[in-house]
């Protein structure tokens, strides 16, 4: 087991993934965040914090993606998460998802399908903590905080300080 | 859910009634909002395995399987080869061979879905949708979830519900889930009927008894009428339709004698008249549409929760 990233360097990824939105978007007033459960929640809502304090505040919600997924019988069923869209909803904007760990890009695709049951947004862009390679799909983050190549055997481990007690990133086997 | 069955109330733990519970409402307010329907069990087969007349139950299965885009095929005994003597075991597994991985049942005999299940006939999931006069667990859910919905205090816990069951507790297998249910929430349950219509054994079964509704309806938090079941009854239970409705119907009287916030439920269909007037059924506080919107629901959930899981492995055969 080895940490690969510690809290300094995760605050520091999401201060930095926060400059390069607005850098992007030419600003913040079309943006809005969409973290999806359960660590991506937290992220989205600290990079919303950092975007405040840069700029202005954005909204923040959250996805729900379980009953999109297409490895359904892959794993036994998961617990819901309440689906939160922004009450200025999604047609038009520049909507950021936000997810901890970009593996195989299929937790992506189930999130683009669903936002395509929710609205149409002008543009949908992702946010990673991590990228850690091994693409099923071809799908790719426009903001990684880090990029650590990986063994497809190898578990990688976001913890947060508001649901794990802990700011760090693991890798082990 | 552990079982890859649901057939009785009795098989669910707390933990695992709240999971239904749960599920069913972010369901619900997912489907309520934008997304009419999901992909979850696309390209998956259900099968509606009808033996006994049913409009409710079997829309609403099909409805819920429908809004998670998995395939229904509809099965009713009438008009089929049950009427050339085909038996149970025959047509669950020609449903099967036809691609099927859940069977919805609803059968006359008490026991016909668990039979289903445990016989190794067949290796699809079974969900009991009413077997005889012995239980109807997705009922007792939306029943559940609705009463839980107008409680929000009480939403891991019925503790403190005084919930009267009233009529005809003896052929209802609604009543029976009901009581499990209910109880194992930690609900307080009233039967209320004429002791012509309380079934034997209830004094093992852990509910007060009543045989008086003036006496009762004032305590209660909800009140579930009970369908007069004309087709099961094959005695005179009361002297006259007039008589029932006077002593244990829901009219304008006792309506004005419930508490404010009381939720009157059935589970349809209603006799209008008998067990209910037509001033409580749609009474603003008759949440018997309700009941039938959170059906769908509780039924998505349940599919969800049985099919979202790994295929039950077969013996012998190669996946």
């Amino acid at each position: 087991m080895s940490i690969v990233l510690e809290q300094s360097e995760i605050e520091r990824s999401l201060k930095r993934i926060a400059h390069e939105i607005i850098e992007r978007n030419h600003g913040l007033s079309n943006v809005v965040l969409l973290g999806i459960p359960t660590r991506g929640v937290t992220l989205a809502q600290r990079i919303g914090n950092f975007l405040s304090a840069i700029d202005v505040p954005v909204p923040v919600g959250t996805l729900d993606i379980t009953m999109f997924r297409d490895d359904l019988r892959l794993r036994p069923p998961r617990a819901l998460v309440p689906t939160q869209i922004p009450s200025a909803g999604l047609e038009g904007k520049e909507l950021i998802l936000v997810d901890d760990v970009l593996f195989s890009g299929r937790t992506i695709r189930a999130a683009l399908d669903a936002i395509g049951e929710l609205g149409r947004p002008r543009s949908v862009q992702l946010a990673v903590l991590i990228d850690r390679g091994h693409r099923e799909l071809p799908i790719r983050a426009d903001y990684v905080g880090k990029n650590i190549p990986t063994n497809a055997r190898e578990n990688v481990k976001v913890q947060l300080l508001e649901v794990d007690g802990i700011d760090q990133v693991e890798v082990s086997i | 859910m552990r079982s890859p069955h649901l057939l009785s109330i009795k098989d669910l733990s707390v933990s695992e009634i709240l999971e239904v519970l749960d599920t069913a409402r972010e369901l619900s307010r997912i489907t309520d909002g934008a997304v009419k329907k999901l992909p979850t069990l696309r390209g998956r087969t259900v099968v509606n395995l009808f033996f006994e007349d049913s409009t409710r139950t079997r829309l609403s299965f099909e409805a819920a399987a429908k809004r998670l885009s998995a395939e229904v095929i509809n099965f009713s005994a009438k008009g089929s080869s049950v009427s050339k003597g085909e038996s149970l075991k025959d047509t669950a597994q020609t449903l099967e061979a036809m691609g099927a991985e859940l069977l919805i049942v609803r059968h006359s005999s008490s026991g016909a879905a668990a039979r289903l299940a445990q016989s190794g006939w067949v290796s699809s999931h079974i969900v009991n949708a009413g077997d005889g006069m012995h239980e109807h667990p997705t009922q007792a859910l939306l029943d559940a979830f609705t009463i839980r919905s107008h409680f929000p205090a009480h939403d891991r816990d019925f503790t403190g519900l005084r919930i009267g069951i009233v009529g005809d507790i003896l052929h209802s297998r609604v009543a029976r889930s009901n009581v499990l249910l209910l109880t194992a929430l930690g609900a307080t349950v009233v039967l209320i009927a004429p002791p012509t219509l309380i079934p034997i054994g209830v004094e093992s079964w852990p509910v007060e008894i009543s045989y008086n509704l003036d006496a009762e309806i004032s305590t209660l938090d909800a009140v579930m009428m009970l369908r007069v079941q004309g087709e099961r009854m094959s005695d005179a239970f009361f002297p006259s339709e007039r008589e029932y409705a006077r002593d244990f119907g829901l009219g304008a009287q006792r309506l004005k004698s419930l508490k404010k916030e009381a939720i009157i439920l059935h589970p349809g269909p209603i006799n209008r008249g008998l067990e209910l007037s037509a001033a409580s059924a749609d009474s603003p506080q008759s949440v018997i549409l309700e009941q039938v919107a959170n059906g769908v629901a509780v039924r998505m959930a349940v599919l969800y929760l049985l099919m979202g899981g790994t295929p039950i492995p077969k013996e012998g055969v190669l996946v």
